[in-house]
Parts: structure tokens; sequence; C-alpha cells
């Protein structure tokens, strides 16, 4: 932890000093925009790194240092991410802790550089199998220090793979962090079951269905007993509140700012902000939902519904309120754009 | 030892084999890695008693790479066939061997992809058929070696042998894993035996090794 409170630096820097600050020994990455940075910043600092010559060497980088016992990481964005997945798969299926700082771009494609939520469901379940990973979205840069390390405790005890979920915008801008009011926490140890001799045989193919059946469930089991304490959600201002807002990221961050705004016009709104976009925070956002005083349910987002997807999946279906969704795929919204959109709601 | 996976005449347990017997005489059995790609190598692992996982199609070279970064001290031994090596996972085995990672990589040529059906892989023959290749393969095969040649580092080590060759096999494997105890990267290419997708009975299976590989793809040593 930094010897000043106060700090005006760039999310990438952030990241990185996260990353450092959680054990990281090494980076494997490929240039992509919005997160070069990350890369380039490493490896200006001295720490261990390589470039790769694609993202699925990056990927299977991070396995193979991780299969090794050390703690590794990478950072990519959109069509970086895609190929990425094949790696973060494979961690998920020999249960290896990987952390991947995903810088979203627009899509799809190659689409834009620097801003949107469109990999929220690549994050979540971009592979051939449950999703059996963590999803930590930040919402300002105190959170995308405190959130990066999280995601790798997280990774390392529970032994599933964690992607710290941000922007470009987040990352590029500089911005005031506050130290003082970020906890430090203890970093979870690192862990290889291949020790000299062990003589172990780590499998990631199965023969028989039956074999793998049995692998899954009891990653299951696993992945459920760690959901309970890794998903998380910030409630603000939703005790009263007549309207339920619900986003994350820097949408959330506006969102926020929205509120105060109307809360000045007597306008009962609340938000709802999962910090973890998986596991989902489900008990507490049925809760939440079905307080009485919620008559609607608003999911902000920039991206065509890949939040308001979550969150119908995860909602008990017994909740019965009305939805309206302001989506703007790949473009910023402003303070605003929540604003008026909530008072346009609220008739 | 378990039983082995493999088919009947298959060459991946002759080359496994010649691996153990080297490891076992440097006594370097216990400091060993063998990280597995896709396709009939992944038999093999559980075959040796040696540390060994399981990785994606293409991907061995990658991952093994970074395990020999965090644990220097490993003998790291990236075995997959001639798809893994030469197809799919080729720009990754290129840039290895282009940035001398000090690791050892085993490749089995048997001119097809065995594990699913026989089809043609890089280093199927002008003329070889195959399910993908029906009325023979038009182009030349794929001299993996031949290429890395020309791009490794002084003090690098590449081969090529044969499964039917127990003495050149064991003493290419240990000047790979010399070269990598050195610092440098190293492949030794095993030409394989595949009788079950070459539709051969046992002397054939020989045969197609002798008369129609070995005169295509050079058995010696290529760099080092």
């Amino acid at each position: 932890m930094k010897e000043s409170k106060r700090d005006f630096i760039t999310g990438a820097e952030v990241v990185i000093k996260a990353c450092r600050d959680a054990g990281a020994d090494i980076m494997y990455g490929y240039p992509i925009t919005p997160t070069c940075e990350i890369l380039s910043g490493w490896i200006n600092e001295g720490y261990a790194s390589l470039q790769t010559e694609d993202e699925i060497a990056a990927g299977f980088g991070v396995c193979g240092a991780v299969l090794a016992g050390q703690k590794a990481f990478t950072a990519s964005s959109g069509p970086g991410h895609i190929l990425l997945q094949d790696a973060f798969a494979m961690a998920e299926g020999m249960r290896l802790p990987f952390v991947m700082i995903v810088g979203q771009r627009g899509g799809p494609s190659s689409g834009t550089v620097i801003y949107s939520q469109q990999e929220v469901m690549l994050s979540c379940f971009g592979g051939n199998g449950e999703g059996m990973r963590f999803v930590y979205s930040p919402s300002s840069l105190n959170e995308l220090y405190s959130l990066t390390r999280l995601a790798f405790n997280d990774a390392w005890k529970y032994r599933f793979p964690a992607v710290l979920l941000t922007d470009g915008y987040m990352l590029k801008t500089t911005g005031v962090i506050e130290w003082e009011k970020i906890k430090d926490v203890e970093n979870s140890p690192t862990f290889t079951r291949l020790s000299d001799g062990a003589n172990v045989h780590w499998p990631n193919i199965y023969t028989a269905e039956e074999e793998l059946y049995e692998e899954v469930m009891v990653m299951n089991k696993d992945y459920k007993k760690a959901a309970s304490k890794v998903a998380k959600a910030e409630e603000y201002l939703t005790k009263d509140a007549k309207i339920l807002l619900v986003a994350h990221g820097i949408v959330a961050a506006s969102a926020k700012e929205a509120i105060v705004e109307l809360r000045k016009k007597g306008v009962k709104v609340g938000l709802f902000r999962p910090t973890t976009l998986r596991p989902f925070s489900k008990k507490q956002f049925d809760k939440a939902a079905s307080n009485k005083s919620v008559k609607k349910i608003l999911v902000a987002e920039s991206s065509l519904g890949q939040l308001a997807r979550i969150v119908h999946d995860e909602m008990d279906p017994e909740i019965c309120k009305p939805f309206a969704y302001l989506q703007k795929p790949a473009l910023g919204i402003e303070i605003e754009d929540i604003y008026n959109f909530v008072l346009k709601n609220n008739k | 030892m378990p039983e082995a996976k493999f088919c009947v005449g298959c060459g991946h347990p002759i080359a496994l084999m010649a691996l153990n017997k080297v490891l076992d005489e440097m006594g370097l059995t216990k400091k060993a890695v063998l990280g597995l790609d896709i396709g009939c190598s992944l038999l093999a692992w559980n075959y040796l008693p040696v540390n060994t996982f399981q990785t994606h199609h293409g991907r061995v070279t990658p991952t093994m790479l970074a395990f020999k970064r965090a644990r220097p001290g490993s003998i790291c031994l990236a075995y997959a066939g001639d798809g893994g090596s030469y197809a799919i996972g080729w720009q990754s085995l290129f840039h290895a061997a282009r940035r001398d990672e000090p690791i050892t990589v085993i490749v089995i040529n048997n001119t097809i992809y065995a594990m699913t059906g026989g089809q043609t892989a890089p280093t199927t023959m002008h003329g070889e058929k195959t399910p993908t290749s029906p009325n023979g393969y038009p182009d030349e095969p794929f001299h993996g070696p031949e290429i890395l040649k020309d791009i490794v580092k002084p003090g690098a080590y590449i081969a090529r042998t044969a499964v039917n060759d127990m003495a050149q096999m064991r003493m290419f494997i240990k000047k790979a894993i010399e070269t990598q105890q050195a610092g440098h990267f190293s492949l030794v290419e095993f030409l394989s035996l595949c009788p079950v997708n070459w539709h051969t009975n046992g002397p054939d299976t020989l045969k197609f090794l002798e008369e129609n590989m070995k005169p295509v793809f050079k058995v010696g040593e290529i760099a080092g």
C-alpha cells in the first residue's frame, strides 16, 4: 500500500499496482487497445513478463505458469478476449486460478477500441462449459484496485478463473485514488500439484462420459459454495426506492450521480449495483427487487441487454415487477441519460 | 505402469519408452514434466512415472515454456503430434524456437491426424490418400525441423529420428535434453507408425515408414 493517501493516476497504473500487490509473479500479454498500458507499464516497472505472439499463447502462458506454481495474469480486450477464452476454458476445466483483466471495447468484431459493456456474456459464459468463473465489475479507481486484489485472492482461494471486467475509459483516464479508503488484505497463497517428483498426472480430457460428469458435479458443488462468499453487490438508497436502477461498472457510477440529483427532486430511486456479475448476488437482488416500495426496475447498460439477461435469469420468477431498459451498445451512458430515463419512467 | 491405451502397433509407446529410458539414465525422472497436446499424444498422460498434464490442441508449447520460465530447474518436455505442432500450434512453436525458449519439443509424425480418423495433416505426403484427401494429397508435406533450422539461435538442437531406431532415438533425446539444460531450444521429430489409419499390416507398416516416409523426411541431426 502506498504512503501517500491520494494519487492522481490512470486505471492502467492502478491495475499494475493491484496485480503486483496481489503477488503476481509474471504477466503474459499481447498488445491491444485499451489494455496496452497495462502490458507496457508492467514491463517498464521491470516485472517479469512475456509479450507473446498472440493472445492464445498469452493465455496458455498464464496456465503454464500457474501449473508450475506462479501467480500469473494477462490483460486484453474484444477480439483478444475471444482468443483468451481458449485458455480460460482450460483454466476452468483444470481448476486453475487465472486472472484476466478485460478492458471492454465496442463489438462485435474489432468494433471500437475504448469502451462498451459488451463483453459481459463472453466473460461470464465464454467457454464450452457452465461458466464457473468469477467476474468483477468495478465502478471507481478505488474499486478497480480492490477488486483486482480480490480477483487474485478469490481465484487462488477457490481455484476458479477470474475476470476483472472494466473498460478503456476506466483504464486510460487519470483520476483520484484514495488509498486511505482501501482496506489492505492478505494474499492467498500460491499452489502447485506438480512439485518435483510428485508423479502427478493432471488431466484435461476424459475418456468416459461418467468421469467428466462426476468432475463437473464436484466443480458445481465447489462453485456454489464459493459463490455464497464471492457474490457481492452494492445497494445505494434502495430502502424506500420506488424505482430500482440496476447498472454495473462505470454506468453505475453515472447512475449514482443521477440518483443524487433525482433525490433532490423527490424522486425515490435507488441503485442495485452488482460488483460481481458472476456469481450474481441473487439473494440480495431478490430481496431488493421484491421490496414492496419498488414499482419498476430499470436496467441501464452500454450493451443490448447483456446485464438484463443475467438479471432475468437470476431473478426469482415469483417477483413480478415491470421492467424498462436503457441500452446503448458501445456508447457511454451519462448522468443526464439516466436522469432523463428515470424521470420518463417515474410517471 | 498402467496398460497402454495406444492402439496395437502404434509408434507412441516406443517413443515414450525411449524418452523414459533417457530420463532414467540421466537421473531426471523427478525433475521432468511432460506436457501433452491433444490428439493421440494425450494418451501419454499416465504412461510414464513423471509429472504430466494435458492441455488443448496446439497449445502445449506456450504452456510448457511458461512452466519452464516459472521453474527453470524442471526438465520441460512438450509432447505433440504433427498437427498440434505444425498446423494449429505452429505459430507458438515457431516463436518459441525463435526466442530460444529452453524447452524440449517432441513431435510425433505419422503423416495424419490419427485420433480423429486419419485426416490430412501438414505432414501428409504428396499423393497420400486420407479421408480429407480421398484422391491423394496434392501438396508437398511440411518439414517443420528444416524450417526451424533457419530461425533458431546458436546452441539450439533440432533432429529427426524414427521409432524403429532405438539407439538413435535415445541419442537424440539425450542431446535435446542436454540442450535444454544448457539453456536452449530443442526439438526432436519422431517418424512414427499408425497401422490403424494407414490400413497396413505389421510388415507393411514398417515398409511404409522405411520406403514412403524416410525418403521424404530425412532422419538425422538438423541443427546443433
